[in-house]
């Protein structure tokens, strides 16, 4: 199988890795870095468990080949929490609000999340359930969820207020 | 078996070049969110892929007189394209609905024509508005009206060695208005049961001057539906007219639904003869804003 060699900036820093070219993106961060965070759940891009942002904007890292990742820059979940361990105020939130079940859909719901609330601070909760459109939950009725990102709007303004 | 090489050409003339060499197979990937999904599916891959990724100046909305739009355009562009929402509402309308915003943020307006399903959300906009497509190979390049360009589900005019590089929007006439209605079970990544798209010109005595009507999964390709345009034009605006165009669209004379996974026939018939009236009336809404 044809390796190719690619430079990427991941979670913040430059990596370097010799990878099949026919993985996708979620194939090399689950195998080749052991990032698990990002899950495979469809395979084909209807889920949105394997939800990671390149260059700021959500997409499904199960349909990404891998050779177009040379020199992006790829967040994850593993990624999202500040160097010193504590938690985005999207994190927070969804521990606070219940907004967790069985967890298989929580990586992508909140790289989501995380996408709509860097370019919309203030969503509206219409915004915020378009913005998880993508990212299916078969536990909780995602209820919990859109309370938990709302909440996080409120968390992340009282700490960054403008 | 899934073992291909990857291509990654920054100029045109690369791509040409690759085709040339892989013949038939190879194969074209931009977004990759139907290219990548087959393979995954069919466990097959072709020989190469040649990624158009890196044509990047071939991502672009542009109005100078027409309005020109590069192949690599992503949904999520035209989505956030004020241009687009106020002056190609159906096309914006359409391109906003496609999957999910994951979906949105790579697949490209060049890979949903392309890809040629009977159910592609940017079909139906781009053919009321009469849209045209540049292909281009090393042959040289031509322009094929989007009403000729489907033949069939997945299949297209465009032959093994052209690329389609670019899509044309003529410039409509007079107060021009158009609208899209994607009509699915759920909101977010569904396909269209019925997509329905009209563009309607009406002068200010109320009387249609242009009437195109588009619809997809109503037949094995997205079709124009000459019959009902003909019967509008030159008449008075009402409901009832809309209702009749509604009919007219329904039989078997304009389009030919079939039964499927998502729906059976007779109702996707009963919806375009619905939820025509209602999106001709969005589109003259359209029109004033």
């Amino acid at each position: 199988m044809n390796k190719i060699t690619v430079n990427f900036n991941l979670n913040g820093e430059p990596v370097t890795a010799d990878i099949p070219v026919t993985w996708t993106l979620l194939r090399t961060l689950r195998e080749n870095f052991e990032l698990t965070g990002a899950k495979e759940g469809c395979g084909v891009g209807e889920c949105g468990a394997c939800t990671v942002l390149i260059d700021g904007e959500s997409v499904n890292a199960c349909l990404y080949p891998i050779p177009e990742i040379e020199g992006k820059s790829v967040l994850t979940i593993e990624g999202v929490a500040h160097a010193d361990g504590t938690l985005d105020p999207i994190q927070q939130a969804f521990v606070e609000n219940n907004g967790v079940q069985c967890g298989y859909c929580t990586s992508g719901m909140i790289m989501s999340a995380k996408a709509l609330l860097e370019q919309n601070p203030q969503p509206s909760e219409s915004d915020i359930r378009s913005a998880i459109s993508g990212n299916i939950c078969r536990c909780t009725g995602y209820v919990q969820i859109v309370e938990s990102i709302d909440m996080a709007t409120k968390t992340q303004n009282v700490k960054n207020p403008e | 078996m899934i073992n291909y090489d990857y291509h990654k050409p920054a100029e045109l003339a690369d791509v040409f070049g690759l085709l040339e060499q892989h013949g038939a197979k190879a194969e074209l990937i931009a977004g990759g969110t139907d290219v990548m999904v087959t393979i995954k599916q069919s466990n097959r891959s072709p020989e190469a892929l040649i990624s158009l990724r890196n044509l990047s100046h071939l991502s672009y909305i542009q109005k100078n007189g027409d309005y020109h739009i590069g192949a690599l355009t992503t949904h999520r562009m035209l989505e956030q394209s004020e241009l687009a929402q106020r002056e190609l509402t159906a096309l914006y309308q359409g391109a906003s609905q496609v999957g999910s915003i994951q979906v949105r943020n790579v697949a490209t307006i060049g890979g949903n024509i392309c890809n040629a399903a009977p159910s592609a959300d940017t079909a139906a906009p781009l053919l009321i508005m009469n849209a045209k497509l540049v292909l281009k190979s090393n042959r040289g390049e031509r322009e094929v009206a989007i009403q000729d360009f489907f033949v069939g589900p997945s299949e297209t005019v465009k032959e093994w060695d052209e690329i389609l590089t670019e899509i044309i929007i003529p410039k409509p006439q007079g107060n021009f208005g158009s609208a899209y209605l994607k009509h699915s079970r759920r909101k977010a990544m569904n396909l269209p049961i019925i997509g329905v798209a009209v563009g309607l010109s009406v002068s200010k005595d109320s009387i249609i001057t242009d009437a195109r009507i588009a619809l997809t999964v109503a037949a094995p390709t997205p079709i124009r539906v000459p019959l009902a345009e003909e019967f509008l034009e030159g008449k008075t605006l009402s409901d009832d007219l809309l209702k009749e165009a509604g009919a007219l669209a329904s039989s078997p004379e304009c389009c030919s639904p079939r039964d499927s996974l998502r729906c059976e026939g007779w109702y996707r018939e009963d919806m375009v003869r619905i939820l025509i009236p209602r999106v001709a009336k969005e589109a003259v809404e359209n029109v004033k804003k």
